[in-house]
């Protein structure tokens, strides 16, 4: 999961990173409030996406009435395609220097990788670039982790200055700590500022959180999902617990195994080609136990998807046997009854193949074709989504 | 010939009591697999029963340490069904008894503990496969996971995956060759056992004609093989590579298979494939195609 600004900052503060954690607010009104409280300050369009400043999602208020009128512009506004809800309000603390740092996984050399430039903060892009050796990379073992050594050594080879170097030592022991006691992928800090009268502050914040982690010894990281900000589909596939990503094409699919169902996904977009390029409208993987309530709850996402034209499941019967399926399926659209409106091609191959293809030949369900391979079943899904 | 698992392996099993260890424990031994024992430390000194592939009982003690299952076994692997959130004290028990081969089956372990594990598996002698992978087979000899044994048997196809149903999707289009050994290596961002050392296992295996490579977007380890292939690698290697309508900056479902930018698109890793030499397929059945091909030619 990646985490807003606000929401970054608030685990920044939690493990003694410092920063100023501002406001959010959800209306104009809210801001003008804020701001009055803050004084000059900084309107910042709260969106999981970089570019937000270009996109001029991040305006300076001077006044109450400056923080209201730009939060009325970018609430609202879209970035990257995601619309802004939120806006943080945080005290304008202009930069003396700007700096970058970040811990993130780095899976090549499976361990920990510290990349930070005292060269530039926002520009970090364009520093990489024209001045390489001025982004550091340090890479860190997950056994030994940060240690007050490791730190001075990390801040030595960066180049902090004098008068804030001990400050950066502190900071990257207290950004570590994020990163591995919060079990992130990814903590980055940019602009990590030098402040006036030599105060180091992370001024702006990016948190990926690891969602096995999450799932299983991070009870609190539920207080960032964010209900208002997810894909209405995707946060019903989410409650069934069904690993479901919605996508913009019009072939519903359902598979069992990641690799497949994304193999599949492509196989379609190749079939779709030839048929007026439709494309696959999701990503659902139902695992394993392809039983009939899980192949219902799949279904009933999909088939509330109003761009999905048709269904193609995708299933090969490794340890699930094919009959299962095909009782899945067939007690699915039972549950499912007059809901069930589109037409669903199906392919079975594996485990119990005959007797699944036999059951869901018997039942005889009109919106059903079976199709003997994964290309054909495909073809087929594209062309009834195409007619 | 085979890599990492033979008839010979002697295969314990990780959390033999629990709902998945059981089920797959009867698979594994159905398969012909020699599974020796199970560790449980609650349940140490009680044994569990279950069929071998022959239909007869077959009790099996469960010990409370991986060390003590060694001492008394001889076991060799250890197969991991253990819950998430204990995999990484269950890898390092068996890493400190220095069990050969240990294949994790976890689905969901926490990248930082895979992180730690690896970093603690430096320098000692055991071989870890996964997390959150089918495991291994070497048809007609052993299973260690849980890819079913009954899609295909021997034959001279060496098979490396990322993912598990695609592994299945491959031995089942391929049925009539037959597998040396079919490895799924596994779908999450740190992994024991890379495509890069399944290949160089692959290469120096006798009975192994050709190789099947099967990766997805995310990473830069389908990069990283292509190096190694067109430097080391003389055996006919085939491709695929799933994910090239997956958009940037979703995860689909394998924690790892996630574009970030241009680093980690199919398109980049079928290009880098191809450079070394490697006939990569569009679909699984097209790659199946490629591969018969070269099979009908060799034989």
């Amino acid at each position: 999961m990646d985490l807003m600004e606000y929401q970054a900052k608030k685990l920044f503060a939690k493990h003694g990173v410092a920063v100023t954690e501002g406001v959010v607010v959800e209306t104009a009104e809210e801001a003008r409030k804020a701001a009055e409280e803050i004084g000059f300050c900084v309107v910042k369009a709260q969106v999981k996406a970089g570019g937000r400043g270009k996109a001029g999602g991040v305006k300076l208020a001077k006044t109450a009435d400056e923080a209201f009128e730009h939060a009325s512009n970018i609430l609202g506004m879209e970035i990257k395609g995601l619309r802004v809800n939120r806006v943080l309000i945080t005290p304008a603390t202009p930069p003396v220097e700007e700096y970058y740092f970040s811990f993130l996984l780095d899976r090549s050399n499976r361990q920990y990788l510290c990349i930070a430039s005292v060269e530039g903060g926002v520009e970090i892009e364009e520093v990489a670039k024209t001045n390489p050796d001025a982004v550091k990379q340090i890479g860190i073992d997950p056994g030994k982790g940060v240690d007050e050594a490791k730190a001075r050594e990390i801040a030595t080879e960066c180049g902090f200055p004098e008068p804030v170097f001990e400050q950066a030592v502190a900071m990257i022991q207290s950004l570590y700590t994020v990163f591995t006691e919060e079990d992130a992928t990814l903590v980055e800090v940019n602009p990590l500022a030098r402040l006036e009268g030599d105060k180091l502050e992370a001024l702006d914040g990016k948190v990926s959180l690891d969602d096995n982690a999450s799932e299983i010894r991070h009870e609190d990281h539920e207080q960032f999902v964010i209900r208002d900000e997810e894909d209405p589909l995707e946060a019903k596939a989410k409650d069934k617990g069904l690993n479901y990503v919605k996508l913009d094409g019009q072939v519903g699919i359902i598979g069992n195994g990641a690799g497949l169902v994304m193999s599949t996904l492509d196989v379609v977009a190749y079939a779709g080609e030839a048929h007026g390029g439709v494309k696959p409208a999701n990503f659902l993987d139902i695992g394993g136990g392809a039983n009939a309530q899980v192949m219902a709850d799949g279904l009933d996402v999909i088939l509330n998807d109003e761009q999905v034209k048709s269904v193609f499941v995708n299933v090969f019967g490794g340890i699930t046997a094919c009959d299962e399926v095909a009782k899945g399926i067939v007690g699915a659209l039972d549950i499912l009854g007059n809901e069930a409106t589109k037409p669903l091609v199906v392919r079975l191959d594996g485990n119990n193949v005959d007797l699944g293809r036999q059951i869901l030949s018997e039942a005889n369900h009109p919106l059903v074709t079976i199709v003997d391979t994964m290309d054909g079943g495909a073809d087929k899904a594209a062309e009834l989504a195409n007619a | 010939m085979s890599i990492y698992l033979n008839k010979d392996s002697k295969v314990i099993v990780q959390g033999i009591t629990g709902g998945m260890g059981a089920k797959h424990t009867a698979l594994m031994l159905d398969s012909g697999a020699q599974i020796v024992g199970g560790v449980n430390a609650r349940k140490a000194g009680t044994t569990v029963t279950h069929k071998d592939a022959q239909g007869a009982d077959v009790e099996l003690p469960v010990f409370g340490t991986v060390a003590e299952a060694m001492k008394e076994t001889g076991a060799n692997v250890s197969v991991l069904f253990v819950p998430p959130a204990f995999t990484k004290d269950a890898a390092i028990e068996a890493i400190d008894a220095e069990m050969p081969l240990i294949v994790v089956i976890t689905e969901g372990v926490p990248v930082q503990d895979t992180a730690e594990v690896w970093s603690y598996l430096q320098g000692k002698a055991t071989r870890m496969i996964g997390p959150n992978c089918p495991g291994i087979i070497t048809p007609g000899e052993s299973l260690a996971g849980i890819t079913p044994h009954t899609i295909t048997g021997k034959g001279p196809v060496g098979l490396v995956s990322k993912s598990g149903t695609l592994t299945y999707q491959m031995m089942y289009e391929l049925k009539d060759f037959g597998f040396s050994t079919a490895i799924g290596i596994g779908g999450d961002p740190i992994i024991g056992t890379t495509h890069i050392d399944a290949l160089e296992a692959f290469e120096k295996d006798d009975e192994t004609k050709l190789i099947v490579m099967i990766g997805e977007i995310g990473g830069d380890a389908e990069e990283r093989a292509a190096a190694y292939i067109k430097e080391n690698i003389s055996k006919p290697v085939v491709g695929y590579v799933a994910g090239f309508t997956a958009p940037e900056g979703k995860t689909m479902g394998h924690a790892g298979a996630i574009v970030s930018g241009s680093a980690g698109t199919a398109q980049a890793k079928k290009e880098a494939l191809e450079a070394a030499g490697v006939k990569v397929g569009k679909t699984p059945s097209e790659t199946a195609a490629l591969a018969r091909e070269i099979l009908s030619s060799l034989a």
